[in-house]
């Protein structure tokens, strides 16, 4: 099989540039790098075709050696029209979030923050819990020398005393 | 009249419902809602009979347009696609009740009828397609009808949550997708073929570093859509912000058509079960990870999104194990594994409908104010920790013992790994029963203070009956199909009830027809190492 470098080598540079803007944070430019991205996959499957020929269209008299692979292009085709109808939801996207919140930012996942937060403040919080009830143990003892009716603080803390 | 005519009807006839529907619009209501529901009991219908023709007479082939199978469209129905299909038909059925009986109880009927049920046809013939693809082409195809569609879904009423999480899931899909049609590209490159049966004879012959290469692509790209381990940090962010018919339809069916097209690749295309490592360190850490993401959860949502990465590395698991028992074992799980997981993500909808919030530390008490809810929530829960004698268990037990029964070291890892996170399951399960169901009063449970807790009263119902409290906006962020608020209620929708005790039930009948049921993978397990039969249907020869 014959391949064009030329057609690698476009499609190679695409998918850089795509990636490049893929890993940025406002839809527009994650749509240019979805546009590129595609744009780049078609040109692969393209050059997957061989040596370019002629149109694969078999009138009398065509030798089919001539004519260039029908297949990859019809992939090609159908890929396109996927690509199309993508862009045109990343776009509708990309105005919604504008309609929203002014910019078209891909935002961080809030309660996957509050989890990890959480954790970081696990020990802190532990901590204040034993404070705390280190403190409400020595205030029934406190209370308990006024003999003050200590049932109450059995009830509400358990015989731990 | 064979069978094998009644293949593309799965996917044209939700297609052409789609079309009719956005062509209706909004006008008749009810007209509509029936013919959603009659084209997927028909969808049903057939699949029912591909799957009987399937596992009598061998798989069920059509090339589309009769173009030889190098160049045209085929269409292939083997048990596992039979299986697979009449599964994922009777899901998405009750999905559809469910969903229809949400919007008549949220009356915002518009966005459902117009947007909503197109979309979701369109999602079940995409899932359709990729089941029945005899080729790598078609596959892509499928997946992006069921991508696109699913897109739609995920965002539906475009409120700022579901547009946040909706930005992470198209780009990664969209990633996905683009490394897809370059593994396409490569495999017609490296073959000459995208046709699967041609495939099989057809990769045997090419140096093996080409093959690794074609391999580790498909299998990339595969694993995001199924979300293994390194690559599933996208869906338990995207999924929970969806309503709660989307969101369990999405859990039961969408990952799942990436565990099937990756048992597909790996018995049809690479057989021999080579990458067998790789996949199982990959299933273990799905495993291990998922579910102890899942254990640090607060939200019900996301718990369970979580278990759903995890229990993914347990059909991993078996087909990395590529014997008989290790792909029966996956086979069976798949199927298990749909039911309930559907079932549970349809219950958090109905949480949410009752207490006002999934959010497990402002729920409590449900056991009480609503027995039934606990019933339908306590008996898939239990199904998916894989408590004997439900299907949960016979699915991991033949997974298990198809681990000892290869007796590799790794084996042996994935067997204890497999137990780990079982009972890891267990208990993240148990800490929901407990906070939500099983715990007394809902108003003492704001005490232990939160980080990043607002301090709004949890809208949970009192013990007077009908409380119909509305929700504050932007607060319950999955709420309705259109995004609107929803007002929680003394019991559910009776549609909504109906269809989540009807998917409880379906799963309680794969533990009472596990006999014929495990056959019938045992006999998918058989035909798909065997090879043959498949390439035989396909070229004829």
């Amino acid at each position: 099989m014959k391949v064009t470098i030329a057609l690698i080598a476009v499609g190679g540079v695409l998918f850089g540039c795509g990636t490049a803007l893929l890993l940025s944070r406002p839809l527009t430019r994650i749509l240019l790098g979805a546009v590129l991205l595609g744009n780049g996959a078609n040109l692969l499957v393209l050059a997957t075709a061989g040596r370019a020929g002629k149109p694969p269209l078999l009138y009398p008299g065509t030798d089919p050696k001539d004519v260039a692979d029908p297949l990859p292009q019809a992939m090609a085709l159908t890929a396109i029209v996927i690509t199309l109808a993508l862009t045109a939801f990343l776009l509708a996207m990309a105005y919604r979030g504008w309609q929203l919140s002014g910019d078209d930012d891909v935002q961080d996942d809030v309660e996957d923050i509050r989890i990890a937060l959480r954790a970081e403040h696990e020990g802190t919080r532990a901590e204040l819990r034993a404070v705390l009830r280190a403190d409400r143990v020595r205030q029934a003892r406190a209370e308990e020398t006024e003999d003050l009716d200590d049932e109450v603080w059995d009830h509400v803390l358990g015989a731990d005393r | 009249m064979t069978a094998s005519d009644l293949l593309p009807l799965p996917v044209a006839l939700p297609l052409l419902a789609a079309g009719l529907k956005l062509a209706i619009g909004q006008r008749l209501p009810r007209t509509q809602r029936f013919i959603s529901a009659g084209v997927l009991c028909a969808v049903l219908a057939a699949s029912l009979t591909l799957l009987v023709a399937a596992d009598r007479n061998g798989p069920q082939v059509m090339h589309t347009g009769t173009w030889p199978a190098s160049v045209g469209i085929t269409l292939v129905a083997d048990r596992l696609s039979g299986l697979m299909l009449v599964v994922s038909a009777a899901v998405t059925l009750c999905v559809l009740v469910y969903s229809i009986g949400q919007g008549m109880a949220d009356s915002d009927e518009a966005t459902p009828l117009s947007v909503f049920h197109p979309a979701y046809l369109i999602l079940v013939a995409g899932v359709c397609d990729t089941f029945l693809a005899g080729d790598l082409f078609n596959l892509y195809v499928g997946f992006e009808i069921m991508l696109t569609s699913s897109y739609v879904l995920l965002t539906l009423g475009g409120t700022a949550a579901r547009m946040r999480a909706g930005a992470t899931y198209v780009v990664v899909s969209l990633l996905s997708s683009v490394l897809f049609l370059v593994a396409i590209g490569m495999v017609y490159a490296a073959a000459g073929t995208v046709n699967l049966a041609l495939l099989a004879g057809r990769l045997a012959e090419l140096p093996s570093g080409v093959r690794l290469l074609l391999q580790l692509a498909l299998l990339t790209v595969f694993g995001i859509k199924a979300a293994v381990f390194p690559l599933a940090a996208w869906l338990p962010d995207s999924y929970p912000t969806a309503p709660a018919p989307v969101t369990a339809v999405f859990a039961g069916l969408l990952t799942k058509v990436g565990v099937y097209s990756i048992l597909r690749v790996q018995t049809l295309l690479f057989p021999g079960g080579r990458l067998a490592d790789p996949l199982m360190l990959v299933a273990l850490l799905s495993m291990v990870v998922g579910i102890l993401g899942a254990v640090a959860q607060t939200d019900l949502k996301r718990l369970l999104s979580f278990t759903l990465v995890s229990h993914i590395g347990y059909m991993v698991f078996g087909i990395a194990l590529a014997s008989r028992g290790g792909i029966a074992g996956a086979v069976f799980y798949v199927a298990h594994h749909i039911t309930v997981q559907t079932t549970l993500f349809l219950v958090a909808g109905l949480v949410e409908r009752r207490g006002g919030t999934t959010d497990l530390l402002r729920l409590g008490g449900l056991a009480r104010i609503s027995p039934l809810l606990a019933v339908v929530f306590f008996v898939p829960a239990m199904n998916l920790a894989g408590i004997p004698p439900l299907s949960g268990f016979l699915g991991k037990l033949g997974l298990l013992r198809a681990g000892v029964a290869a007796g590799t070291g790794w084996a042996y890892v994935l067997v204890a790994g497999g137990i780990l996170t079982s009972l890891l399951t267990l208990y993240a399960l148990a800490k929901v029963w407990n906070l939500a169901f099983w715990r007394a009063a809902p108003l003492d449970l704001c005490a232990d203070g939160t980080v990043l807790e607002s301090d709004e009263e949890p809208a949970a119902a009192g013990e007077n009956g009908a409380s119909a409290v509305p929700l504050p906006a932007g607060h319950a962020h999955a709420a309705s199909l259109s995004g609107r608020p929803i007002t929680t209620t003394a019991s559910p929708p009776a549609a909504m009830l109906l269809a989540t005790c009807a998917l409880v039930a379906l799963g309680l009948s794969f533990t009472v027809l596990a006999g014929p049921l495990t056959g019938l993978a045992d006999r998918a397990a058989v035909e798909l190492l065997a090879r043959a039969p498949y390439v035989t249907a396909v070229l004829g020869h």
